[in-house]
């Protein structure tokens, strides 16, 4: 019965979702009132059909229902009850619901957030967004249905992924989509702009909270998958450059820029090509990736479906989706002019470096992610892309970046006055290069090239970012959120550059052959095989290792890795035993069992690897307080009061109707 | 240029239309990786026979006329779908099937042929795997067509079936025979 | 559909979870560093994105052991990798190799660097001269500068 009522609050939605899009883009196009008018309750109504149709998956999957395939190739009697509710998302058809239920509270929030602006601006932006719900639903119930029956029900089921039975991975899509949808709207406001054929700074101001909010969220998603990479695959590693971790990272950066293409045309009318086309871009970024996780295109390990049907159908309504709003863009970006100016080293040019240098990366990593793909498109021999490509590329424009970060945050807007802050900036650069040195060669003894290099960079953002906020603070002037926000981003930034440039610089890495009983010293630490006991789970069985790390005979802590075997699904995990010791993160993965009573095992010891992630909080932390500023929640008094100047880029409507 | 924003929308269908082209050619269950081996000699191998032990399974020996060399092992799943092609194949006898016995044991191996049938008119064993390195292959069941005058002239990934058969292979053995047969 | 889920059935195979631990000590630690080296440079050709180093297949182990051998017996570096794409194609090789195919790829990111510092000047050069007509007030909020 449930299944069956999920599938039809879904047909119910598509309907409310082509209502949506229809009453939100003809209404306000054609002068209709009362079409108008219906967008919000239509909004209303798709989401209570998604919420219902979400709901009945996840009470089935309570109930483990095995008469729904979707259940049955997801979930076993085993299966402990936490994770029956993640194996909603566990595979494509779910996941595709979670997509767009989160799409349907993304526009309900948008819904609300919009009730206090122009009446057919919301619904344009209302309308663009049921556009894109539609198409999902469509795909959605045309080829993904996650409600269809299994005749004869199985008696029990495959059981979810074990690689998904794990905390942060269960929120890990969650987090991700929550972000990529929430570029949605962005996309949404660019369309209405381009539909209104206006866009100008109050658009901005309206963009900016809803835009900021979706990258903190995409930021969390990301760190979440890498986090869980890391301790859950157990090997050391937190980045593969694999093609589905660079779909998520792409519109990250996408977004990222966007941001800040926002703040100039926020404060200064400019840039609005540029803004409108990243907001476009950030969101195909999140379809496209969409896409290339589930047509089997692309090689990975991550995939979730290899049915070239399934492509076909996703890249029609990418076609159709991403090429008219670039359509339309090509027809309304020509009469987007403004005339302000400003100077060199003002805070407007490095901002544009900082699109520049943002936009180069994307691309980067565009292009090795699609460069196998189009070489066997184009008959030649397979392209070979991996780490040793993207980290050379991925620095080449990143590294100039975090450089301009600390330039960009002392100049001003217009005038730059760069000059002013000279001595500033001299000091602050030879202090962070002095503590640069003193970290590298003090406290780890020791670097490769690019290590102090990395270190001055972060030191440097620390220093400049912190500078202004504290001086103001010490005046007792007022810190708005939008600064505060900004600090704190930064800051995050700067953190995370600490933590790849130690981890990459200073990890110390060894497999060695052991036998319960013996030690071994690696890095400073010995490592005492303690024993080896069997472990029994509700759906594994394996091996446990008794560890016991010490420093300098000193015992630190005690970490167990396993070794396990989920029998239903047939494969083998292991489970690295991980600690911390002063900023040193100390993994331990038990390799085989050698015979001779001789286990392999892997040391791994990582100085200020959890910086990385903390970072991307810190990130997203500071995303938050931004976009809550109260700048941005001001209620638009009367469109006549908030025009802007006819020569700041307002359109002519009675030329472009 | 008029619009110099039109790039745009240009940029991204042709971005669609390489997709496009990348999902039709994307093989279903085949690899993508092409051999770099056709069209060169097939590698020297002299291996023990797994049906007549004391004699050897040689390159030397088998050249002079077209065979197929199909690597596989009885721990492979795949190579069980793959077996009743490789029955009828052999009842059609039109070019020898040499099995390459990848790293498995021989009384495994004796077992699965006397269940499931012998379609191979010999078998090489390659316990260590050499040959399979040197065939570039990266997973059973993989198939070699090889021609009389011992060059690689195709490679199949994965499961044969009838139809990959008489689509890639026939044609090739078809013109590959020598002038006498 | 069968052919699919023998596809998926293979990738399990390679789920990332699964990785290898090779204790592997070559006596000469020159040698050592040689094999670490290569076995993180050659991709494992079933665990397509893993390096035979870290891929728990049979196959990687066969290939190691290749390694081993041949870095033992003397071959050079680049005697080894020949042998490998020899076998296996160029794609076996995780950095790939410097060639005419290859070139947009490697010197792209600094093209870009280069036509991106085009843009940013005339930019940059046009808006300074719009500096002295434009006199907007910017906008004056408490935290501005």
């Amino acid at each position: 019965m449930l299944p069956e009522l999920g599938h039809f609050a879904l047909i119910l939605a598509l309907l409310l979702a082509a209502l949506q899009a229809f009453f939100g883009i003809a209404g306000p196009q054609l002068g209709k009132d009362r079409w108008i008018a219906a967008v919000t309750p239509a909004v209303a109504g798709q989401f209570v059909m998604v919420a219902t149709a979400i709901g009945c998956l996840v009470v089935s999957f309570v109930n483990l229902d095995f008469s729904v395939r979707y259940i049955a190739e997801n979930a076993n009697s085993a299966l402990p009850m936490g994770y029956r509710i993640a194996a909603v998302w566990g595979a494509h058809e779910g996941s595709l619901l979670l997509w767009i239920f989160l799409l349907a509270c993304w526009t309900l929030a948008v819904a609300v957030g919009v009730a206090k602006l122009p009446k057919r601006f919301g619904a344009r932006v209302l309308g663009v967004l049921g556009f894109v719900s539609f198409a999902f639903l469509l795909f959605t119930l045309a080829t993904s249905n996650p409600f269809l029956r299994l005749d004869p029900a199985a008696p029990d089921g495959r059981d979810l992924n074990p690689l998904l039975q794990d905390p942060a991975l269960a929120m890990h899509p969650p987090m991700l989509y929550t972000g990529y949808v929430g570029f949605a709207v962005a996309f949404a406001f660019a369309g209405a702009a381009m539909l209104e054929g206006k866009l100008d700074q109050t658009w901005a101001r309206w963009t900016r909270p809803w835009t900021t909010a979706a990258w903190a969220f995409l930021s969390m998603g990301i760190a979440l998958g890498s986090w869980w990479a890391y301790y859950e695959l157990g090997w050391g590693g937190y980045w593969f450059w694999d093609p589905v971790e660079n779909a998520s990272f792409m519109p990250w950066l996408a977004g990222t820029a966007l941001i800040h293409s926002l703040a100039v045309t926020d404060k200064r009318g400019l840039f609005k090509s540029w803004t409108l086309l990243l907001a476009i871009i950030a969101f195909s970024l999140s379809l496209l990736g969409t896409f290339l996780v589930r047509s089997g295109v692309i090689v990975s390990v991550h995939s979730f479906a290899s049915d070239p049907t399934r492509g076909i159908f996703i890249l029609a309504f990418l076609v159709i989706i991403i090429g008219s709003a670039l359509t339309l863009y090509a027809w309304r970006a020509p009469l987007l002019k403004s005339q302000a100016g400003f100077e060199f080293l003002s805070r407007e040019s490095f901002l544009l470096f900082n699109n520049i240098l943002l936009v180069i990366a994307l691309a980067v990593v565009f292009g090795g992610t699609m460069a196998p793909l189009i070489a066997e498109a184009l008959h030649m021999p397979t392209l070979s892309v991996g780490t040793p490509y993207f980290n050379p590329s991925f620095a080449t424009p990143i590294l100039p970046l975090l450089a301009l970060v600390s330039l960009g945050i002392m100049s001003s807007w217009k005038r730059g006055r760069l000059g002013e802050r000279r001595r500033t900036l001299l000091v602050t650069l030879g202090v962070s290069i002095v503590l640069a040195l003193a970290v590298s060669f003090g406290v780890f003894g020791g670097a490769r090239v690019l290590t102090p290099v990395g270190f001055t960079l972060a030191f440097w953002i620390i220093l400049t970012s912190l500078i202004d906020p504290i001086d103001r603070w010490r005046r007792k002037l007022s810190l708005s959120r939008s600064i505060v926000g900004m600090t704190v981003a930064h800051l995050g930034l700067a953190l995370f550059v600490i933590g790849i440039t130690a981890v990459e610089s200073y990890t110390n890495e060894h497999d060695i052959a052991l036998s319960p009983g013996q030690t071994a010293k690696q890095g400073g630490y010995e490592f005492r095989f303690a024993k080896l006991e069997p472990a029994e789970g509700p759906n594994y069985s394996g091996v446990r290792a008794e560890f016991i790390v010490s420093r300098d005979g000193v015992p630190v802590f005690t970490l167990n890795p396993e070794k396990r075997n989920y029998w239903v699904q047939r494969s083998v995990q292991t489970e690295a035993g991980i600690g911390t010791h002063h900023g040193t993160n100390i993994l331990i993965a038990l390799g085989e069992d050698l015979g001779a009573n001789k286990w392999s095992v892997r040391l791994q010891l990582r100085p200020l690897v959890t910086y990385v992630w903390i970072a991307a909080f810190v990130m997203a932390l500071g995303g938050g307080i931004a976009a809550s500023d109260r700048r941005y929640r001001v209620a638009v008094r009367s469109e006549a009061s908030d025009a802007v100047p006819a020569s700041e880029g307002a359109l002519d409507t009675s030329k472009v109707g | 240029m008029k619009n110099r924003f039109i790039i745009a929308p240009i940029a991204f269908a042709v971005l669609a239309l390489v997709l496009l082209i990348g999902i039709l050619r994307a093989p279903r269950g085949e690899r993508i990786i092409p051999s770099v081996l056709i069209g060169k000699p097939v590698p020297a191998f002299e291996l023990p026979n797994l049906t007549n032990p004391g004699t050897k399974v040689s390159s030397k020996a088998l050249q002079g006329k077209p065979y197929v060399l199909n690597i596989w092992g009885t721990w492979c799943v795949t190579c069980r779908q793959e077996h009743d092609t490789l029955l009828k194949i052999q009842q059609m006898n039109e070019v020898p099937l040499i099995g390459v016995n990848w790293r498995d044991e021989d009384t495994l191996a004796l077992q699965w042929l006397s269940d499931l049938g012998n379609p191979y008119s010999q078998i090489a064993v390659d316990r260590e795997g050499r040959l399979a390195i040197d065939l570039g292959v990266s997973a059973a069941p993989e198939s070699f067509l090889v021609d009389a005058n011992g060059v690689i002239v195709h490679k199949h990934s994965g499961a044969l079936t009838m139809e990959i058969w008489k689509r890639d292979f026939e044609p090739l053995i078809a013109g590959r025979a020598p002038a006498g047969s | 559909m069968r052919i699919v889920l023998l596809v998926l059935l293979a990738a399990l195979l390679c789920v990332r979870a699964a990785f290898a631990i090779d204790p592997t000590t070559l006596p000469d630690p020159q040698q050592q560093a040689r094999y670490q080296k290569l076995t993180h440079e050659l991709r494992c050709m079933q665990c397509l994105n893993q390096s035979i180093a870290d891929s728990p297949v049979e196959l990687a182990g066969e290939l190691r052991n290749q390694v081993r051998e041949m870095v033992v017996a003397g071959k050079t570096d680049d005697e080894i990798r020949d042998y490998m794409v020899a076998r296996y194609g160029e794609f076996i090789l995780f950095r790939p190799r410097f060639s005419a195919r290859n070139v947009w790829l490697w010197f792209g990111p600094a093209i870009m660097l280069v036509i991106g510092a085009f843009i940013a000047v005339r930019i940059i050069r046009q808006r300074s001269k719009l500096v002295e007509q434009d006199n907007e007030p910017l906008e004056e909020e408490a935290a501005g500068r």
